[in-house]
């Protein structure tokens, strides 16, 4: 699903690497927690998995995609075998929350048909039926979370990354948000989160790889935050 | 490809950008109308080399005495001047006019001017050979061969008097072209601009676009068709105005040499074809080409 063999990643910028010599297996239906201080490579971790940046150094293979010899052509499939959460939600606040849901399925060119039978069965899925036609502003922050995930979601990627998905919500929202991911887990889903939240990587027990200065430097099988620090 | 979306995407980027998409649409249109100018010139001048090239003459003047005297043309020099003009290999055909003749032309061309009769005698007027040359080109060779001889007042090359008025037209016409240019880079500049703005302004959809997995089909055709329908707007707006001046000015002020059949009319035919169409590729090229080229080279794909 996911495999990094000794990936290090320069930018211009910096001459600290942002990742150095980083080897990693996810497996599919694995729920990940990428733990680590600002700085430690989070970020790049992610971006790397996108393609949105392409190693320096390694090989990098994502969803049977070779990331590092892929041509551009190739990045849309890639992306659309990888959903997406973010802290700040991302929501187009010109659009209804249904709406929202079905721009990620109208821009990769979905049917019209496909996408009025999906879209509420995933807005089921994530609490939110009977909401469709609100706009983004209406809805707490749980909620328009809520709304990313479908959004990530509705066309089934293999693998769902989420920076930070907790990091603007109360303690109480972010656990019903991790009971929709784990919810989302459970279908099969790889689940990489990157995340500051003590409680929820304690309380979740849940497959650990944290990182420091671009370095691994633990990966429990079912960790806790604080542990090796 | 859903194209419901992409001209969704599209009629609501120009409307967000409205004052942008007003000026982008004026300053192509400006300049696509004075390309489509000058391109009516050159179809006018066309027209005129296909009207007068066949009558272009070159008219060997008589001095006064044989004008005067010899009005058949039978004594010498003008019988002369006439068997040399008729063997002359570059003239192929021979017309003579007599001072009579001439003068009963003069008062058939100017009939409307009474005053201008009145003040012209009819000795004024030369006996003239009016020749067709075979090939109009060589007609400086006669000019040559013929000034000076006994009997002969001038020779006049009417191509040069045609070619001078053509110059004129030419120059209207680069002149024209040269403002088109001009204009033409604040329109692409404009439309450059207008693209980014619009690129700008919609970089959270297009952030998500890409990360959901659209193609660049997707997440570049709506800033490019933004583009290329506003070139086609001014293209419209281009061709509307041409008719316009048309109908309105040019007709006007061309309204004399126009009946007197100097200058052709410029036909509604003209503009629509083929002035028209051509206004319109190069709208779509040039918005095109320009859209692409910025996407290229300010927003990431």
């Amino acid at each position: 699903m996911i495999r990094l063999e000794h990936v290090s990643k320069n930018y211009k910028t910096s001459t600290r690497p942002a990742l150095d010599d980083v080897s990693v297996d996810m497996d599919k239906g694995e729920f990940v927690f990428l733990i680590g201080p600002s700085g430690s490579g989070k970020s790049t971790f992610l971006r790397l998995l996108l393609r949105e940046e392409v190693p320096s150094k390694g090989k990098l293979y994502v969803n049977n995609f070779d990331i590092t010899r892929m041509s551009r052509r190739r990045i849309p499939r890639l992306r659309q075998s990888i959903g997406c959460v973010f802290q700040d939600f991302r929501l187009l606040v010109n659009k209804t929350v249904a709406e929202n849901v079905a721009f990620a399925l109208e821009v990769i060119g979905k049917p019209s048909h496909t996408i009025k039978k999906v879209v509420p069965e995933v807005l089921e899925l994530v609490g939110l039926d009977g909401k469709a036609n609100r706009m983004p502003n209406e809805l707490s922050g749980g909620e328009q979370q809520r709304v990313a995930i479908a959004r990530a979601f509705v066309n089934r990627p293999l693998m769902l990354l989420a920076d930070e998905p907790t990091g603007n919500l109360d303690p109480d929202t972010s656990q019903d948000i991790m009971l929709l991911l784990e919810r989302i887990n459970r279908t099969g889903t790889t689940v990489l989160m990157a995340t500051h939240d003590h409680s929820i990587v304690d309380s979740m027990r849940r497959r650990v790889v944290e990182l420091a200065f671009g370095r691994v430097i633990r990966d429990d099988a079912r960790g806790v935050y604080g542990v090796g620090r | 490809m859903r194209f419901s979306f992409v001209l969704s995407e599209v009629l609501t980027g120009l409307r967000r950008n409205v004052t942008m998409t007003v000026a982008m649409i004026l300053t192509t249109a400006i300049s696509l109308g004075l390309l489509g100018g000058g391109l009516l010139v050159v179809r006018m001048i066309d027209h005129m080399r296909d009207n007068f090239g066949d009558e272009v003459e070159v008219n060997v003047y008589l001095n006064k005495d044989i004008s005067g005297t010899d009005k058949g043309c039978t004594a010498q020099p003008c019988a002369g001047i006439k068997s040399a003009l008729e063997q002359d290999a570059n003239v192929e055909e021979t017309r003579y006019e007599n001072q009579d003749e001439a003068f009963e032309r003069f008062k058939r061309v100017f009939s409307g001017q009474p005053e201008l009769l009145d003040l012209t005698r009819k000795e004024a007027l030369p006996g003239t050979f009016h020749l067709k040359l075979k090939n109009p080109d060589r007609a400086n060779v006669i000019v040559q061969t013929y000034s000076n001889k006994p009997g002969i007042s001038s020779v006049e090359d009417q191509g040069i008097f045609l070619e001078r008025f053509f110059g004129v037209l030419n120059g209207v016409r680069n002149a024209t072209w040269v403002v088109a240019a001009i204009q033409a880079i604040a329109a692409l500049l404009l439309i450059s601009n207008t693209i980014q703005v619009s690129a700008f302004t919609r970089r959270t959809e297009v952030g998500i676009m890409r990360l959901v997995g659209a193609t660049r089909w997707y997440t570049q055709l709506p800033f490019l068709l933004e583009a290329v329908v506003a070139g086609l707007v001014g293209a419209v707006l281009a061709v509307a105005g041409l008719v316009g001046i048309k109908g309105i000015f040019v007709d006007n002020v061309l309204a004399e040499p126009i009946s007197a059949g100097i200058i052709p009319k410029i036909e509604m035919l003209d503009i629509f074809w083929p002035v028209a169409p051509i206004l319109v590729a190069v709208a779509i090229l040039i918005s095109a080409i320009t859209g692409y080229v910025t996407l290229r080279l300010y927003v990431r794909t």
